[in-house]
């Protein structure tokens, strides 16, 4: 909503407040005001001129020469606008004037051709152009023919008007008009709000006598006035109209167009007119649309209607689609005479059905969807007659066309004084709610420790106790509420043992040298289940507004490698990222199985000392030695099984299990998928962080510190490439017994002095007994045993 | 025999003053104290001598042979710490060169801004509570106050997955099935996490971003219980010197409703382009919550009250570190998230 200042005041006092002032004010009463506009912001030296004489410039095709009066003096201009004509008062900037944009008017020769100023257009005074009127959008301004030429324009046509932007909350639609505006800042500053005064003359003749109404559609159209003016002259609006429209952001058309227009502006009520000539029936009958029934609205479109459009008739077929939008054949043109003015109530609900069917929104449907009051639809009606008798010349004929079952009794709310000092926190005494609530034209009665407070139809929004609250806080002002903190007992907060571990992952991950990344949970229905362990049926929006973000993602690591992609295309070579987040898998009820995921992408060089010469490149044990490090945080025992998981390397994809459940996959990308994402070799790692923490950690209970020394013991085998280290240290564990304190791989060899298709690996071997300190013979003994029992697998010695 | 001795002394003597180094000097050391040197041989020649000139005779190559390794280990002292020396002249690094590098991680700006409002609020008494980002129409809206057909629960703004279920719009519906569990009884909490609407990604505008939203519902929570808790929350979070200031708003959840402004933490309050020239920034909104809400969860809003409050932590980190674009937050550039390593405590 724009607001003139100079406008408003027609109805309210601003105590020539400063703008800036009035806006904070506003702001700070509840309506938010989003920018403060001074419509005269870089104009200076701006003046009425008159063209005695305009010729054709003899060098340029496109320049006319023309002689301006501009009061003091006749004056030489050059201007190159099409609509340009001896005559016209127009508007002259002089030399030394200055234009929006830092624009400075200099004295200047054009094609040998002296020009002293410039004649301008509306766009070129700071005014949007599509706000201009369609006559003058290409061209300059032509001002009215009583103009005084010479004078200042700014001061002359109201430009020395300051606009206030209003962003307005969807409740306060009594704010979407000028009047709505001044019981506002009425209330805000202390002041009384006048209304305009309507007095007309009307003609003999009833407006009955012309024209019949029928209503068909009571429930969504309770109230439909309907006025007949004859005798008009469809023109231009005087200039304190157009300026006024212009700074609402309103485009002037015609003296009928903006006279309904302006008052939708001052009241809040949308009014249309139909030229009553090509009514041709002499009635209007509102009713809902015949499935698939035609209308061509204002803008040109033809719009196939449905049963829920209401729309107004001539009896036969629409001529306006109710609320939202006139129709084109019975549109006021230059030709028109006579019209009929509607001023209707029309139901919300209904309006913005039809709004959102047709994609078409429009001042008057904006405020019907919000609602519209009920008791200024007859004022708006008469205001209207009263503004056409006067700048279209008009004969009103006498009454309305009137149907009206609209109920429109004021909202009673009662509410205790106490009760609004308790939601507070406050101690406002009742003499001041009794002032606030006057201000507001709130009428109230007071008795018995209650308000009973009979609320305006203007403000829908105020329904019960809690809005009166409000009204009066806001108004006593928010900074007078004191600061306390809730006097609730005491609990202890913290997080989920759930929520803890999540912590405790990501300060792991972050010491482990990964960064934390976030990635979008929507993604293609192609990358929804890439790398997913377990892949149920897409998830897909109804209406997504991209196929790249159409579908819930299943997996989090298409998008990890994205962003590990991002970054290499970067020049950035080495990337170790991780992300906690949610997959999304259907399950058994109608909402989804949201799984929490950890996943990791890491590729190029893990360690990187540069000058010592030390490089290592990330390779699937770095991710493994991750997992392996958490699951020691978390007290939990992982292990690692040979698979096969499409996008991975065959050879090198691990799941990871928990207790025999697959919770993880851990792998080398697939060198087609690294091809296709133009990565070098890439580890990924995803696991189930919900399965991760699904058991309770035990209790922390420390071992004794070992008082006997251990004793180390290495063997080095021989072993066929194909079996695998894992399955040798299971068969020493077993073989060592309980003294067999723990196993470790040292070495592994898979070199030219070995026969093809073998391999060596050498494990460490620690025995110890908390008991007593192991002799050699005890170690001896043990450690054969287990020799043995590895040459009995097949193994060999290595010498 | 006794000037062949001094002799030996002499000759010693002057080859302990002549070694330069520790090798040269064990060569002499071997060479006269050791036992194929001249001084065991005159020792093992008194054999010969006369009974009564023995004892004169041994004491007297025990003083040389003392003097001589006095002599010696003097000798050695200074070159062995000369050795020692020249091994560290030589054993000296450059100690410019960088230090092996130890590698580490961070958090998204995006968590360290909620982990640290979510403590703030934990050592207020606060719980953590999280909800699904795939949620009935029935939590997302009409638990809030939001029935069909209301204006602000449009299908153009919000990703529909079936007729009653959708990607939450807002965290408030883990408030809604919050209240909803706890029967009536009191709550404090505080609900963060990720958020879905039908936006155009662009620099301030992001389809999927993040909220954290608190609730406080108990015996007499009033409106100046709601403004002392984000006063603290404001201090806390953007300095001591914070003030902040309610503006009456409009939520369908509450009522009354607010939006608090801090005063502008770069300029102070004098205006500045962080605060668009007004001094103040706008950081949340919040209100009581709205009866219907209370008694649509099952509270007796009549006996219960609470305030809710709730924030974008993409706006907040934008603010507190002057991120420009939106689309950093999801992009995961390394040069980005890697300038979130360092403290500001």
């Amino acid at each position: 909503m724009l607001v003139s200042i100079k406008w408003l005041k027609d109805y309210v006092n601003t105590q020539e407040l400063p703008p800036a002032e009035l806006g904070e004010k506003i702001t700070r009463a509840g309506i938010e005001v989003d920018a403060v506009i001074d419509r005269s912001e870089g104009l200076s030296n701006i003046v009425v001129g008159h063209v005695e004489s305009c010729v054709k410039h003899p060098e340029a095709d496109k320049l006319n020469i023309c002689q301006v009066n501009v009061g003091e003096e006749t004056t030489q201009i050059i201007c190159g606008a099409p609509n340009i004509a001896a005559g016209q008062n127009v508007i002259v900037a002089r030399p030394g004037a200055r234009l929006p944009g830092g624009m400075k008017i200099k004295k200047a020769k054009l094609r040998g051709e002296e020009s002293n100023g410039m004649i301008c257009s509306l766009q070129e005074l700071g005014i949007e152009g599509k706000l201009v009127p369609k006559a003058y959008a290409e061209g300059i301004y032509v001002l009215p023919e009583n103009a005084e030429v010479g004078s200042d324009v700014i001061t002359n046509f109201d430009l020395d008007d300051t606009v206030l932007e209003l962003g307005l909350t969807p409740n306060r639609a009594d704010a979407m008009s000028m009047l709505g505006v001044a019981y506002e800042v009425g209330a805000i500053l202390e002041e009384e709000v006048k209304l305009p005064e309507i007095t007309y003359k009307e003609a003999e003749d009833k407006a009955s006598s012309m024209l019949t109404l029928n209503i068909d559609s009571p429930e969504a159209n309770p109230l439909y006035v309907a006025k007949v003016v004859r005798n008009i002259e469809v023109k231009e609006s005087p200039m304190w109209l157009q300026q006024r429209l212009m700074a609402a952001g309103v485009r002037p058309h015609n003296n009928v167009v903006d006279v309904t227009n302006y008052i939708l502006m001052e009241y809040g009520q949308p009014l249309h007119a139909f030229d009553y000539d090509l009514l041709e029936t002499g009635n209007i009958t509102v009713r809902h649309a015949k499935t698939d029934e035609l209308i061509t609205t204002l803008d040109g479109n033809e719009r196939k209607l449905s049963l829920n459009n209401l729309v107004i008739t001539n009896g036969e077929k629409p001529v306006a689609l109710a609320g939202v939008m006139g129709g084109a054949n019975s549109e006021v043109s230059k030709n028109t005479t006579t019209i009929v003015i509607e001023s209707a109530y029309f139901e919300s609900g209904s309006i913005r059905q039809t709004s959102k069917e047709h994609n078409l929104r429009s001042d008057a449907s904006s405020r019907y969807e919000k609602g519209v009051d009920p008791n200024r639809v007859i004022p708006a009606a008469e205001r209207a007659a009263q503004l056409l008798s006067e700048l279209a010349g008009g004969e009103v004929l006498a009454g309305s066309v009137i149907f009206d079952q609209l109920q429109r009794e004021e909202k009673i709310v009662n509410v205790s004084p106490d009760f609004i000092n308790s939601r507070l926190g406050m101690k406002i005494r009742l003499d001041d709610m009794l002032d606030i609530l006057n201000r507001l034209q709130f009428k109230t009665e007071a008795m018995n420790n209650q308000l009973m407070i009979s609320v305006p139809t203007r403000r829908q929004d105020i329904q019960i106790e809690e809005d009166i609250v409000e009204e009066i806080a806001r108004l006593y002002g928010y900074d007078e509420i004191p600061s306390t903190l809730p006097e609730t007992a005491t609990s202890p907060g913290g997080l989920s043992p759930y929520q803890q571990k999540r912590r405790i992952v990501r300060n792991y991950m972050e010491g482990a040298g990964l960064l934390q990344a976030t990635t979008y949970s929507l993604t293609s229905e192609k990358s929804a289940t890439q790398f997913a362990m377990k892949h149920t049926e897409l998830t897909r929006l109804l209406m997504p507004m991209s196929e790249e973000r159409s579908t819930l993602r299943q997996s989090l690591l298409p998008h990890l490698l994205e962003s590990v992609s991002y970054n290499t295309a970067r020049r950035i070579d080495s990337v170790a990222l991780y992300e906690t987040g949610s997959v999304f898998l259907k399950g058994q009820d109608e909402l989804l199985n949201e799984e929490e995921h950890l996943a990791i992408a890491v590729t190029g060089l893990w360690l990187d000392n540069s000058w010592q010469g030390e490089k290592k490149a990330v390779d699937f044990f770095v991710v493994k030695g991750i997992v392996e490090g958490l699951a020691a945080k978390l007290d939990v025992e992982l292990e690692f099984e040979r698979g096969e998981l499409d996008g991975l390397h065959p050879g090198r994809t691990a799941f990871i299990t928990l207790d025999g459940r697959r919770i993880g996959v851990i792998g080398q990308l697939h060198p087609n998928e690294q091809k296709a994402r133009d990565l070098k070799t890439t580890i990924v790692m995803e696991l189930s962080l919900a399965e991760l923490f699904k058991e309770q950690t035990e209790a922390l209970v420390y071992t004794q510190v070992p008082r006997y020394p251990s004793i180390t013991r290495d063997v080095a085998l021989v072993l066929s490439k194909i079996v695998e280290a894992g399955t040798i240290e299971k068969l020493i564990r077993s073989a060592g017994g309980k003294l067999l304190k723990d196993v470790r791989v040292f070495d592994l060899y898979e070199g030219d002095n070995l026969e093809a298709g073998k391999k060596s690996v050498a494990f460490s071997l620690t025995y110890f007994d908390p008991e007593k300190t192991l002799t050699d013979e005890e170690v001896t003994a043990v450690h054969e045993k287990v020799v043995a029992a590895l040459i009995e697998s097949g193994a060999e010695l290595r010498s | 025999m006794e000037a062949q001795l001094n002799e030996l002394k002499t000759q010693a003597l002057d080859k302990i003053a002549a070694a330069s180094n520790v090798k040269e000097l064990n060569a002499v050391r071997v060479a006269y104290l050791g036992k194929k040197g001249p001084i065991t041989d005159l020792l093992k020649g008194m054999g010969k001598l006369p009974a009564e000139e023995r004892p004169k005779m041994g004491a007297l190559v025990n003083v040389v042979r003392e003097e001589v390794t006095a002599r010696l280990e003097e000798r050695m002292a200074i070159l062995e710490e000369q050795a020692i020396n020249e091994k560290l002249q030589s054993e000296t690094i450059d100690i410019t060169l960088p230090g092996r590098p130890v590698k580490s991680g961070n958090a998204h700006p995006l968590t360290r801004v909620i982990e640290e409002i979510e403590d703030l609020f934990i050592s207020m008494g606060y719980e953590i509570e999280e909800g699904p980002e795939v949620e009935k129409d029935y939590y997302n809206f009409e638990a809030l106050n939001l029935p069909k057909g209301h204006p602000a629960r449009d299908m153009q703004d919000s990703f529909y997955i079936s007729e009653d279920i959708l990607l939450r719009t807002h965290t408030s519906p883990v408030q809604a099935r919050t209240m909803e569990a706890k029967g009536g009884e009191p709550i404090k909490i505080i609900c963060p996490g990720k958020v879905y609407r039908r936006d155009n990604d662009d620099a301030t505008h992001s389809h999927q971003f993040t909220q954290i939203e608190g609730l406080v519902i108990g015996e007499d929570i009033r409106m100046s219980d709601l403004k002392g808790t984000l006063s603290v929350f404001a201090k806390k979070m953007f300095g001591e010197d914070r003030e902040i200031r309610l503006r009456p708003s409009f939520f369908p959840f509450t009522e009354p409703s607010v939006e608090m402004d801090i005063s502008c933490f770069k300029c102070g309050g004098e205006g500045c382009n962080v605060c668009k020239k007004t001094g103040w920034i706008e950081i949340l909104g919040a209100g009581m919550v709205h009866p219907n809400v209370l008694e649509m969860a099952g509270y007796d809003s009549k006996r219960l009250t609470g305030f809710a409050f709730g924030m974008g932590p993409e706006r907040i980190a934008m603010l507190k570190y002057g991120i420009e674009d939106i689309r950093h937050f999801y992009t995961n550039d390394v040069r980005f998230l890697s300038q979130f390593q360092r403290t500001e405590v």
